[in-house]
C-alpha cells in the first residue's frame, strides 16, 4: 500500500523525478556480472575479482554524488577502466617474471575446462589495448564513440583495434584447438 | 569450420559468466567492505514470520523502518534511497540482533524490543505518538484517543491515526496496541489480520 508509506508523503512527491536514484543493490545486481565479465576479460581471472570489487565500492561511496542522468554502466566500466590500469601499473612495478598461471581462487569452472584456458591464454596475449576495447564493446555493449571516451584516442581507432582483436582471438583459439583435436 | 573453433561472438565470452557462487562471494566482500569503511549508509534484509516477510533495514544509527510486503518492499526501499541515502546494500551483520529479536517476538520468547531505533522518518506530532507507543506494554491496548492524551493534544485523535499508519518501524514500535474506543481493531500498516495475529500472540483481548 503505498498511502501507507512514509516515502509517498506530499514531501516526497515534490521531489523531481530525475533526482530519484535506484537504491545502489539494484546498480549492482543489474551491472554486476557485466562488470565481472568485462574484468575477467580485461585483467583474467585472478586479478578481476579484485578490480570488481574495488570497482563496486569506489562507485557505492561516488554513487549519491553521480549526475541521476548518468549511464550508469559506462560511469562503471569508466571505473573498472582505471582500477585495471592501476593493477597493471602494480605489477609493471613488482615486475617479477613469473608465467602468470591464473591462480585457484576464482571457481573450478573457470580454469578446469581446456576451451576456458585457451579462452584465457588467447586473452592475455592481445596487446592491452585490443583486451579492453574488445571488452568495452564485445562485453559490456558499448559504440566504439563510446569506447573510445573510456579508452582514449578515435572513435576508428576503436573500432579497428576491436576489430583486430577478435580477429586476434578467433585465430588464437583456433589454433589451440586444432593443436588439441587435429583435424582429420 | 565447425562451431568450437569458431565461435559466435555472444558465444565468444560465455566462460567469462560469473556463477551464483561468485555473484554470492563478491556482494558479501562488497558489503563487508562498504561496512569496514563507513560507506553503508543503509543495510536491508528480510525475515520471514507470521505475518508475512517483513522487511528491516538499519543505518548506522539503527533500525529505521520495518515494512509488510503489503507495502511493497520495493517501493519502501526507492524511499529509502531518496530520504535516507541511495547507498543501500542488502545483508551485512548490522541487522542480525534486530532479526533476532523479532524472531524471538515471534515465537512468544520476548515482549520488549531492546535496540537502537532510527526515528528519522517521523517528525513533529507523529514522532511524539511513536515515542509513547513503547509505552503500551505487551498484551495491553489502548484507543486512539487515550494516546492522543498522552502525546499532549487531546483531540487529534485522527492525527493518531495517521502516525500510527505512517509508522515506519511497525511491530517494533507497537502501533497494533492501539484500537478504537469501542474495542474494534481499527486499521493496521500490515492490514487487520496482521494486527488480529500480532494482538492475539501478545494475548491481548482482540
Amino acid at each position: 500500500m503505498r498511502t501507507l508509506d512514509a516515502g509517498t508523503s506530499r514531501t516526497g512527491r515534490r521531489e523531481r523525478l530525475q533526482d530519484v536514484k535506484k537504491p545502489f543493490e539494484q546498480i549492482v545486481d543489474e551491472h554486476g556480472p557485466t562488470v565481472l565479465r568485462v574484468c575477467r576479460a580485461v585483467l583474467g581471472p585472478a586479478d578481476a575479482e579484485d578490480a570488481w570489487a574495488e570497482t563496486f565500492l569506489s562507485a557505492l561511496k561516488a554513487y549519491p554524488d553521480l549526475d541521476p542522468a548518468a549511464n550508469v554502466e559506462a560511469w562503471l566500466v569508466t571505473i573498472a577502466h582505471r582500477r585495471a590500469i592501476d593493477v597493471k601499473r602494480a605489477e609493471t612495478r613488482r615486475a617479477v617474471p613469473v608465467a602468470r598461471v591464473p591462480d585457484a581462487r576464482p571457481s573450478r569452472d573457470l580454469t578446469d575446462d581446456d576451451d576456458v584456458q585457451d579462452l584465457w591464454r588467447a586473452l592475455e596475449a592481445l596487446p592491452a589495448k585490443q583486451r579492453q576495447t574488445v571488452a568495452y564493446h564485445h562485453i559490456a555493449g558499448f559504440s566504439h564513440r563510446e569506447v573510445a571516451e573510456i579508452v582514449g584516442g578515435s572513435e576508428a581507432a576503436a573500432r579497428r583495434s576491436s576489430a583486430d582483436g577478435i580477429a586476434n582471438l578467433r585465430r588464437t583459439l583456433t589454433n589451440a584447438h586444432e593443436e588439441r583435436e587435429p583435424r582429420p | 569450420m565447425n562451431t568450437t573453433s569458431q565461435p559466435d561472438k555472444a558465444d565468444l565470452f560465455t566462460p567469462l559468466q560469473g556463477t551464483d557462487d561468485d555473484r554470492r562471494r563478491l556482494h558479501r566482500r562488497l558489503v563487508d567492505a562498504a561496512e569496514a569503511e563507513g560507506v553503508l549508509d543503509v543495510a536491508y534484509r528480510t525475515v520471514d514470520t507470521a505475518v508475512g516477510p517483513l522487511l528491516l533495514a538499519a543505518t548506522d544509527r539503527g533500525l529505521v523502518r520495518v515494512a509488510y510486503a503489503r507495502q511493497d518492499h520495493e517501493a519502501v526501499l526507492q524511499t529509502l534511497s531518496t530520504k535516507v541515502s541511495p547507498r543501500v546494500l542488502h545483508g551485512g551483520s548490522r541487522l542480525d540482533h534486530a532479526a533476532r529479536e523479532i524472531e524471538e517476538y515471534f515465537a512468544g520468547r520476548r515482549q520488549t524490543f531492546d535496540l537502537p531505533l532510527d526515528l528519522r522518518l517521523a517528525t513533529g506530532f507523529r514522532l511524539g505518538v511513536l515515542q509513547h507507543l513503547p509505552t503500551i506494554g505487551y498484551g495491553r491496548t489502548e484507543s486512539y484517543s487515550q494516546v492522543a492524551t498522552a502525546a499532549g493534544s487531546p483531540r487529534a485523535v485522527r492525527a493518531v491515526g495517521t502516525a500510527c499508519a505512517t509508522n515506519p518501524l511497525p511491530v517494533v514500535v507497537p502501533c497494533h496496541r492501539v484500537v478504537r474506543s469501542d474495542g474494534s481493531l481499527g486499521e493496521y500498516a500490515g492490514g487487520a489480520e496482521a494486527k488480529r495475529t500480532l494482538l492475539t500472540l501478545e494475548g491481548a483481548a482482540a
